[in-house]
């Protein structure tokens, strides 16, 4: 027999398979869509794929530049993809987040945090003590609105809930600074420099209201506004920071890992830390639009708000509130 | 667990298998991206204006698309928010329900997967959505295309942060079915099966070529014994053909 009969005689073979081929493609179509399948309809899924690849071997070598080739090319990929599906189970994802890789990235980022915390805090000195020494300066970091409301003696969050309801103010809020939260992350992928200036540029903003607040005598009512929300709200941006500065770093110091493969370690890594800055972000802009604008709230139950929810952020970052304990927050090393 | 690598030149990428035979998928180019992105822009676009329409106008209690003077809270949660979140949440919502795709991603004939070649996970998806902050700045998604197109991957920052990809999700062609008959060659069997089904397609004389060629080389060029008293060139040819292929006909 030549090795031209042989070979199409294994190409007529193959061609009545076609039927095989079309069953394994619609299965592995119905499990990629996610649908419910038996422990018999996974297996047989598998069988599948083998089968599969073992005609996609013979076609590649028989008839390269065929339709069939190109079917079972599509099939076997669908079956690939199929097969390789995680399993998916939203409740437990959510829970380990939340109770074990949250507190994990948490840990692994406090020289991160410290820093860009840090950072934050030089900044706000650093704005205070310009806008203290040089008033005029005030002009680059306020809009000419706030600062004429400032020398009428008032504060522009007086009166906010007589223009916007609180609702709608509220959802403002965790929207914008949700946003400022996500460019802080993204932004470390310019080597960590978009990160520290949006986080130094914060900082520097608030120093320096801060500094022009207090020479009208205002800082008081200031403070008093933001201490309810501001706990937080200025945490979480040092968080986000650190999870940016973290992606920045790989960036800058990949290690053993090419630059890439360093980029989406700490880019998927750290990411797992803006889940619960989202989450505690929507809360600081709920409380920013009840809370902190209405005069009926006494300085103290402000505080008491600030302080517990900077405590419930605590428990939320170490894993407390889901069960982990101090012991377990340490890592255990490989 | 499969293990990937970029072997071939060209835009393949080439996924080694447990099965033995690697997995051959065609990365998709800049080209294959923005026309995916361009038609879910608009998709997205007309959804949130829809909503936007339907909902002013039922606030307003009739054709209005402006908003009051002082926007209240059913404004805002009615109409505005969800219009927005439309827009906004479209891309990830979509590949999370669609398993890698957006209506503008099928449209275009691609998909997103992992570099084993599997559906990411929500988790991934959502990095890749999230940076698209950066793909986007300063303008028109400038970042992101440049990166496409120096990468030679074609990813963009979004893709290289959650270690995805963008492959042709290819659409297998409908499979010739015949498999009896004389014709023994199984590549010129699929050609045969091919040219009847495309048979009225084709243009007169350009299928009476091909026919010809075909018969030429599986030396079936005799008209069949059953054809028709004054059947024509064309139906002759045609009933040659159909005699290669058919079961039983041997």
């Amino acid at each position: 027999m030549s090795a031209r009969s042989r070979d199409q005689a294994l190409t007529n073979a193959l061609l009545k398979r076609s039927e095989f081929w079309r069953t394994a493609l619609a299965r592995a179509r119905r499990l990629s869509a996610g649908r419910a399948a038996t422990v018999a309809e996974a297996l047989t899924a598998v069988e599948d794929y083998r089968l599969l690849a073992r005609d996609l071997a013979s076609a590649r070598r028989l008839i390269p530049d065929s339709r069939t080739r190109e079917y079972l090319e599509g099939a076997y990929a669908q079956a690939h993809a199929a097969v390789h599906r995680a399993a998916t189970h939203p409740g437990y994802a959510l829970l380990s987040l939340f109770r074990d890789q949250i507190p994990r990235v948490v840990w692994e980022l406090r020289a991160h945090i410290a820093w860009v915390t840090g950072l934050m805090c030089i900044a706000g000195l650093s704005g205070f003590y310009l806008v203290h020494t040089y008033p005029d300066l005030i002009g680059l970091f306020a809009s000419p609105d706030l600062i004429a409301t400032v020398e009428r003696g008032e504060l522009w969050t007086e009166g906010l809930l007589n223009i916007v309801p609180s609702s709608v103010l509220s959802a403002q809020i965790f929207t914008n600074n949700i946003v400022v939260s996500l460019f802080a992350f993204c932004a470390g992928f310019l080597f960590a420099l978009g990160t520290f200036y949006i986080v130094a540029l914060n900082g520097l903003m608030l120093g320096a209201v801060l500094a022009f607040t207090a020479q009208h005598g205002l800082a008081g009512r200031l403070l008093a506004f933001m201490v309810a929300h501001g706990c937080v709200e200025l945490s979480v941006m040092c968080l986000s920071g650190a999870a940016g500065a973290a992606v920045g770093e790989a960036l800058i110091r990949p290690g053993e890992a090419t630059r890439t493969e360093a980029f989406r370690s700490a880019a998927m890594r750290s990411g797992k830390l803006l889940f619960a800055c989202v989450l505690l972000l929507i809360g600081c802009g709920l409380i920013e639009g009840y809370v902190s604008p209405d005069p009926d709230f006494p300085v103290w139950s402000r505080v008491l708000i600030g302080v517990g929810y900077w405590l419930f952020m605590l428990g939320l970052l170490t894993g407390w509130l889901f069960g982990r304990s101090r012991a377990q927050l340490k890592p255990v090393e490989p | 667990m499969a293990d990937a690598d970029v072997r071939a030149p060209g835009d393949d990428l080439i996924i080694d298998s447990a099965t033995g035979v690697d997995l051959q998928l065609r990365v998709a180019g800049p080209g294959s991206r923005c026309f995916a992105f361009l038609t879910d822009w608009l998709i997205r676009l007309l959804a949130a204006f829809a909503w936007y329409t339907a909902a002013a106008t039922i606030y307003n209690g009739r054709l209005r698309l402006s908003a009051p003077t002082n926007p209240d809270k059913q404004w805002f949660l009615g109409v505005l928010a969800p219009a927005l979140a439309i827009f906004f949440l479209y891309h990830y919502v979509a590949e999370v329900a669609l398993h890698g795709r957006t209506p503008g991603k099928i449209v275009a004939g691609v998909r997103i997967v992992t570099p084993e070649g599997a559906t990411p996970s929500a988790g991934a998806l959502l990095a890749r959505n999230v940076f698209r902050l950066i793909d986007s700045f300063p303008v028109f998604y400038s970042i992101g295309l440049v990166a496409t197109i120096i990468n030679r991957r074609h990813a963009r920052i979004g893709d290289l942060a959650a270690g995805t990809l963008l492959i042709h999700d290819r659409v297998p062609a409908p499979l010739p079915t015949a498999t009896g008959g004389t014709l023994q060659d199984g590549a010129l069997r699929e050609l045969v099966v091919e040219l009847l089904q495309r048979w009225r397609e084709l243009e007169p004389a350009s299928r009476q070529r091909l026919a010809q060629t075909v018969l030429t080389h599986s030396g079936g060029g005799q008209p069949p014994e059953g054809a028709p008293a004054g059947a024509s060139d064309d139906t002759r040819l045609r009933l040659a053909l159909e005699r290669l292929t058919q079961a039983g006909a041997a």
